[in-house]
């Protein structure tokens, strides 16, 4: 990589601020932690792919020439008047999403990082997570991000089967991926996750239990298992749409996910939330965040964020969208600070609701002191102690309401959306019972 | 030419004298046409024979209209009419033809070609002496060629055979003469080629009208006698009556009484159908127009009511039997909240088809609604088109059923349908007619449909009501997991209940959305399960990917099922979308 002058030395300069700031942190012992008004998590969309997967509906481009160093310049505006508007102080983790931001320069991610250590408190150790795909992350380059201050990998394997990759759309093979996921492993030892896909369209269950058995052997701590969703506007909706390709089978998907986690389960993996296995406590933090309703900045085009505006005080937390397309977004950057094009005030209610349904996404679930956190009306005991519907999913074993708080079973877990059905409208029920007239949008 | 079309130049309304250019705002003085220089005549055709096509022409003959490329079936003033290339409601239109140096008043009553028009046809024929009998030279004789033939015959009505079409390639009306003359008795040389499209030899139609039918036998100097034989309402006129006026005459400012509700009203207007109304000073004995006196509702102009002048009462003339439904429907809004409107909808609607039955009726299923009857299963697509076209109304309309009465004990096609066959008789060497008695519930819902499919569309069909029959016919019940589901209890012949319970079953596997436990399905006679169907459990309900982004369209969607799931039906613990029923319900074939 040939680099102008200039900008090789802009890069040297943020990679040796990133290093510095992590020495000085970790010399620097434990942080007090700030109340939760004043922590967040900040995630940094890229909106630029090498090519479009037929599976993805994200809010991505294929350019033909990215000019980077506007980019650069506005996601660093970006994350400044964020930080500045939400008066955060310590940002626990940056995760940097797409698109395909493993195909940014290394120079992009230092600059993002060292705006965000300039006006918060950015610990050192505060997990940096880099989206990678296995094709644009050859060793050098991934160690260029480790310098810039990424210390954790996601890697969008897919897949251990090449015709599958094929029909995905993605640009990697089986052995390119699995020996990009060594070197990331060799650079980012325990901290490297790895994205498997099932349900896809034709795929069986015994081949898919066997690509996740290999993959055992060479995953890291972390490892996400998805099912594919057919969405409207991708490749491979119009494929099945048009019956080139058979529907993918919600059947034999749900076979694959049932065996796939009490494999996992075996191989000494805690399922710690629907999609998300780790061992070895590699948890990952900045997404934790969003199942905890935690506070979020979400940076760049289309990103989402939720947080409360300083000095706005009380509960005001918005949920905020910026301008999904990366021109528009660039100049609406350059005009104002910022490119949020959409901001909805939460109700109490709303983040109430919020809380439930991300919070049962996880192992531990809706804990007592957490629920307690966001200082609701009532208790878990009292919205849901006491109701029949709920009762019968505790009698089915399939939620659990007990001295820790509220969750689901193993068996729960799979059909959480089914029991939100539930567990929602009483929430609201007890809500409107307790506040007899809730204020506007809330 | 005008050699060749005697009378063609001068049997004209507009430019003869009656309405000379001086006194063009002067209402047409009607007492010029005496009893004997009128002919009220119909046509009545087989579906698609070309009937409307025909009094297109003759309208443009005698001048009612101009002769434009644009006269395409001026008669059919519905859209719907127009879509289908059906004659719904009957028209009526005067026309003014001279003929050997006379000037005759023809009064053209068209009528509605499909089956389930025929009470249509019927009350439209009472206020006839002659009808002509299109027949597609293509086609012969068809199945409503014969229904209306006999309509008309039974009416003591001249009969006079057109046949159309001639100018089609494969038409052959020699053969229809034959099948004429054999089917109806009639000679053959009494039949009229003609191609109504083309406008041949349609002169010689009204010539035939002239000559063979004969004026009605009315008195000008007795009291007044009108017979209401169709109405429609006009939302700033009221009820507006079409007469036929066997006796007297009538003018604006008369008091007239009906002898239905001898409720006395006072006349504002009189006219003639031209097509459209045009009022006249005065109706006199023997012809045909419009009375508007006052009248709100269409149920006070009964069809077949007798007016007579106040004071002076006549002898009501036999009125007709009142349209007899055939065809049961349930009716709902698609939101309740709609209700309102599509109550007055209907009402407006049922204002011009007082054919229709209306009586409120509510399902567990759909909430509150009605129970509508029609007289056919065209009637009530186009009754439902109708509302949709001209109100705007969005409807569900369940499962067409047929009345039972309550003693509840009871070729391949025809075999599988319950018929008895009742007699056979070839009309040609091609054709054989055939009667079958049928149960009602075989045949509304897709029996036609069937038969066209199975003889590759030459077999058509007609019937007529032949009264109840008893039948073994059997109770059937819908359970979710061991509860009856109370919108979907049907009747059933015994034979059939396997088959319609197993259709029932699967329609609901298909629309059930699973839940966190099995679904039994089942159809049940009694304690006994006909059919069972099952709906696994959901195994894997969750979004896979929930992150930042993600959260606000999950909670939208949970939010929006949430709310779908208040508005379910719980039958047991088992929740049901009511469209499941909607889906079930409509698409249910009764085989």
């Amino acid at each position: 990589m040939v680099l102008p002058a200039a900008r090789t030395r802009g890069l040297v300069a943020a990679a040796k601020a990133a290093q510095r700031r992590r020495r000085v942190d970790s010399v620097g012992g434990s942080p007090s932690p700030e109340p939760a008004s004043r922590r967040a998590a900040v995630y940094v969309h890229w909106p630029y792919c090498e090519k479009r997967c037929s599976y993805c509906n994200f809010n991505k481009y294929i350019p033909r020439g990215v000019e980077e160093a506007a980019m650069r310049n506005c996601l660093v505006t970006e994350v400044r008047t964020l930080l500045q508007l939400s008066g955060v102080q310590r940002v626990e983790s940056v995760f940097f999403g797409g698109g395909t931001p493993s195909l940014a320069s290394p120079h992009t991610v230092a600059a993002v990082l060292e705006a965000v250590a300039q006006i918060a408190h950015l610990p050192a150790d505060s997990e940096v997570t880099l989206e990678a795909n296995p094709t644009s992350s050859p060793a050098s380059r991934l160690a260029e991000f480790g310098a810039a201050g990424v210390n954790r990998l996601s890697i969008g394997l897919q897949s251990l089967d090449d015709t599958e990759l094929q029909l995905l759309g993605r640009t990697h093979s089986t052995s390119s991926a699995l020996r990009a996921l060594a070197e990331a492993r060799r650079l980012f030892p325990g901290r490297v996750s790895v994205d498997l896909m099932l349900g896809l369209p034709a795929q069986q269950v015994g081949p898919w239990l066997r690509q996740l058995q290999e993959l055992l052997h060479h995953c890291d701590d972390h490892l996400s298992l998805y099912q594919l969703s057919l969405e409207r506007g991708t490749a491979l909706f119009a494929q099945v749409q048009r019956g080139v390709l058979p529907a993918p089978d919600p059947e034999l998907a749900a076979e694959m996910y049932q065996e796939g986690r009490a494999l996992l389960r075996e191989a000494g993996f805690r399922q710690y939330e629907v999609s998300n296995f780790a061992r070895n406590g590699a948890l990952s933090t900045h997404n934790w965040t969003y199942w905890q309703c935690g506070q979020y900045l979400g940076i760049g085009p289309g990103a989402h964020g939720r947080f409360t505006l300083q000095g706005a005080g009380g509960h005001a937390r918005e949920a905020r969208i910026q301008t999904l397309e990366p021109d528009n977004w660039m100049k609406e950057v350059m005009l104002f600070g910022h490119g949020t094009r959409k901001r909805v005030p939460l109700g109490k209610l709303e983040l109430l609701e919020e809380v439930l349904a991300m919070g049962l996404r996880t192992d531990v679930g809706l804990t007592h002191q957490h629920w307690q956190q966001f200082e609701p009306p009532l208790t878990l005991w009292d919205i849901f102690g006491a109701n029949k519907e709920v009762k019968e999913l505790l009698e089915q074993d399939l939620l659990l309401l007990d001295h820790r708080g509220l969750r689901c079973s193993w068996q729960g877990l799979a059909v959480l959306d089914s029991l939100l059905l539930t567990l929602l409208p009483r929430l609201q029920e007890a809500w409107h019972q307790t506040t007899p007239s809730p204020a506007p949008g809330g | 030419t005008g050699a060749a079309r005697p009378g063609a130049a001068t049997n004209s309304w507009p430019t003869d004298r009656l309405f000379c250019s001086a006194e063009l705002k002067e209402k047409p003085d009607m007492s010029k046409f005496l009893v004997e220089d009128i002919r009220n005549f119909s046509i009545i055709a087989h579906v698609d024979h070309g009937k409307s096509t025909l009094a297109d022409r003759l309208l443009e003959l005698t001048g009612t209209i101009d002769k434009t490329k644009n006269n395409k079936q001026v008669l059919d003033k519905l859209q719907v009419e127009r879509e289908r290339g059906i004659t719904v409601k009957a028209q009526t239109a005067s026309l003014f033809y001279s003929f050997q140096g006379k000037q005759y008043l023809l009064n053209l009553i068209d009528t509605p070609g499909h089956v389930d028009f025929s009470y249509e046809v019927s009350r439209s024929l009472s206020a006839c002496q002659g009808v002509l009998l299109v027949i597609d030279a293509n086609e012969g004789i068809q199945a409503q060629t014969v229904a209306n033939f006999f309509l008309a015959f039974e009416a003591q009505l001249t009969v006079i055979p057109v046949i159309n079409k001639i100018d089609l390639k494969n038409a052959d009306p020699d053969m229809v003469e034959k099948q004429i003359e054999k089917v109806f008795d009639i000679p053959s040389d009494e039949c009229i080629k003609i191609s109504a499209k083309l406008g041949t030899n349609v002169e010689s139609v009204l010539q035939a009208v002239i000559e063979r039918i004969p004026p009605p036998k009315v008195h000008r100097k007795n009291p007044l006698r009108a017979l209401v034989f169709d109405s429609t309402f006009d939302q700033y006129r009221g009820v507006i009556a079409n007469v036929a006026l066997f006796d007297g005459v009538v003018s604006k400012g008369d008091k007239i009484v009906s002898a239905h509700n001898q409720k006395t009203y006072e006349v504002n207007e009189v006219g003639v159908l031209n097509p459209n109304e045009k009022s006249t000073h005065k109706l006199y004995a023997g012809q045909v127009g419009y009375l508007i006196a006052g009248m709100k509702d269409v149920t006070e102009a009964q069809i077949g009511d007798t007016l007579y002048l106040h004071n002076h009462p006549v002898e009501p003339l036999p009125g007709f039997k009142s349209a007899k439904p055939m065809v049961f429907a349930g009716m709902y809004p698609v939101d309740q909240s709609e209700y309102n409107n599509l109550k007055s909808a209907i009402e407006k609607l049922t204002l011009n088809d007082s054919s229709v039955t209306v009586h409120r009726d509510s399902s567990l299923a759909l909430g509150a609604g009605w129970r509508l009857g029609f007289l056919g299963l065209l009637h009530m697509e186009v009754f439902n088109q109708r509302l949709e076209q001209e109100y705007n109304a969005a409807v569900i309309l369940t499962t067409p059923t047929v009345p039972y009465k309550a003693v509840l004990s009871s070729a391949k096609l025809i075999k599988a349908r319950r018929a008895v066959q009742q007699n056979m008789m070839f009309i040609d060497q091609s054709r054989v007619m055939l009667k079958y008695l049928f149960p009602l519930n075989e045949i509304v819902v897709d029996f036609y449909d069937s038969l066209k499919s199975l003889s590759s569309g030459y077999a058509s069909f007609d019937y007529e009501d032949a009264g109840y029959q008893t039948a073994e016919l059997v109770k059937m019940d819908i359970l979710l997991n061991g509860n009856i589901v109370e919108e979907l209890v049907t009747i059933v012949h015994k034979d059939k209940a396997h088959t319609v319970g197993k259709t029932i079953c699967e329609r609901l596997k298909d629309t059930l959305p699973r839940q966190l436990f099995e679904i039994a399905i089942q159809a049940a006679i009694g304690s006994k399960i006909v059919a069972r169907e099952t709906v696994k459990p959901y195994r894997k309900n969750v979004l896979a990917k929930c992150y930042g982004g993600d959260i606000t369209r999950k909670m939208k969607l949970l939010k929006r099922q949430a709310e779908g799931k208040k508005r379910m039906r719980k039958i047991g613990n088992i929740e049901v979308p009511k469209d499941a029923f909607i889906k079930v319900l409509k698409t249910q074939t009764n085989k």
